[in-house]
């Protein structure tokens, strides 16, 4: 691209026009600092890590108010993982009250939905359907709302990321090839529009056998701390393949929780 | 466009990460190993999996004059391949796109690219049930669409 005086104002221009039909963002009321849990790839473990990164906020300190917002649209999984169910109650001023669980007030499409309801929607009607879960919920004051995202870089993350201001986004990878394909271009969609990534999570790292604790990469071994250097990121955590965490998760008493003590 | 391709296969599963791309990718290799002719279609817009699992991410599509051409995989071109990943300038390109912009490319994957004669053509979908899987099942619903494989773990 050429560039110069004459270029750079040209492209300015352009951006600032450009930028003129997009949405406004404004921060949810009463929410200090939003953190969004992202991977690109699907089943990597967002949204096991982003139940279990709400639970030790609160965990690490008693005085701060956590959130949890599922935005999967498709495929929510924190009602089952928060063990969770119901449709949330109405405000006096008709915003919907998230349900609580472990202290984490929660809102999930899970409560609004049958658990086997399929959701087949194109963009503009899950555009309309974050928005709801967004601003259409008495979060009350919290310091952290975690927001689940569902895999992808489509129509939800562009709708959360361009409508509320977002402290940063943490992704999720196992070390796979695949899964580091999408996680890199979930962190490439990130910075187009202008959220911190705060680093990497490497998921499912390895998986130690119960007999015989010999230690199995089975998606790979680092593959996402050598990500996290090529992209100049940090490595947020490094998580086992364990039954347990899946367990837990799958009965609604996440690890964190139910056995703050494991390695997992 | 598909008016050669005998039997279309859906394979969807909900969910992400239980193997969609893994199980499209055997099933076609399978499916060659029996003599077939076949075909993949990814329409996993975001996340585009197919091309690295057959080390195709390197190619290119070219056009021809009934559209573009897809891959075709190993010696023998026994795979025809069609994915988004050929089209990025860079493979690691993210694809940002909303629901409007990949309907447009999901109908050209159907009508615009030179398939030719195959006995089976497998779609891989990305997760969910959105844009992706009704602009698909839409652009599809005209050809032999044999139905739908569901993907998943136990979990």
């Amino acid at each position: 691209q050429p560039s110069g005086p004459a270029e750079e104002a040209l492209r300015d221009r352009r951006a600032r026009l450009q930028s003129r039909g997009l949405p406004r963002q404004k921060p949810i009321e009463g929410v200090k600092q939003v953190v969004v849990v992202a991977s690109g790839k699907g089943g990597v473990g967002k949204s096991t890590t982003a139940v279990n990164i709400a639970l030790a906020l609160a965990a690490n300190d008693s005085t701060k108010e956590v959130g949890l917002l599922d935005a999967d649209i498709y495929g929510p999984s924190i009602p089952k993982m928060m063990n969770l169910k119901g449709n949330p109650e109405l405000t006096p001023k008709n915003l919907m009250r998230p349900l609580k669980n472990y202290g984490i007030a929660c809102m999930s499409m899970g409560f609004l939905i049958e658990e086997t309801a399929p959701i087949v929607w194109r963009g503009l009607m899950v555009m309309s359907a974050v928005e709801k879960l967004l601003r259409q919920v008495d979060w009350g004051q919290l310091d952290y709302l975690v927001i689940d995202m569902p895999p992808g870089t489509g129509d939800v993350q562009l709708s959360v990321s361009q409508n509320i201001p977002i402290a940063g986004a943490v992704i999720i990878s196992t070390p796979q090839d695949v899964a580091l394909l999408d996680a890199r271009k979930g962190a490439e969609m990130f910075r187009k529009v202008h959220v911190p990534v705060l680093g990497l999570v490497q998921n499912m790292s390895v998986f130690q056998c119960p007999k015989c604790k010999h230690e199995t990469h089975i998606f790979g071994a680092d593959g996402v701390r050598d990500l996290a250097k090529t992209l100049g990121l940090d490595i947020l955590g490094d998580i086992p393949l364990h039954v347990n965490i899946r367990e837990t998760c799958d009965s609604g008493q996440p690890v964190v929780i139910s056995q703050p003590e494991s390695d997992a | 466009n598909l008016l050669g391709v005998r039997h279309i296969l859906l394979v969807l599963s909900g969910k992400g990460g239980v193997g969609k791309s893994t199980i499209c990718t055997e099933l076609a290799l399978a499916l060659r190993h029996g003599g077939h002719r076949v075909g993949i279609l990814d329409v996993d817009l975001c996340g585009p999996s197919i091309p690295r699992m057959l080390r195709m991410q390197d190619r290119a599509v070219h056009q021809c004059d009934s559209g573009w051409v897809p891959v075709f995989v190993g010696q023998d071109r026994g795979i025809a391949l069609m994915s988004i990943g050929f089209l990025l300038e860079r493979p690691d390109d993210a694809v940002v796109w909303r629901g409007p912009k990949k309907n447009a490319l999901i109908k050209q994957f159907v009508t615009d690219v030179a398939w030719g004669d195959l006995d089976f053509l497998i779609v891989d979908t990305p997760p969910g049930t959105s844009d992706e899987h009704i602009s698909t099942v839409e652009a599809l619903r005209h050809y032999k669409l044999l139905g739908a494989i569901l993907v998943t773990t136990p979990q």
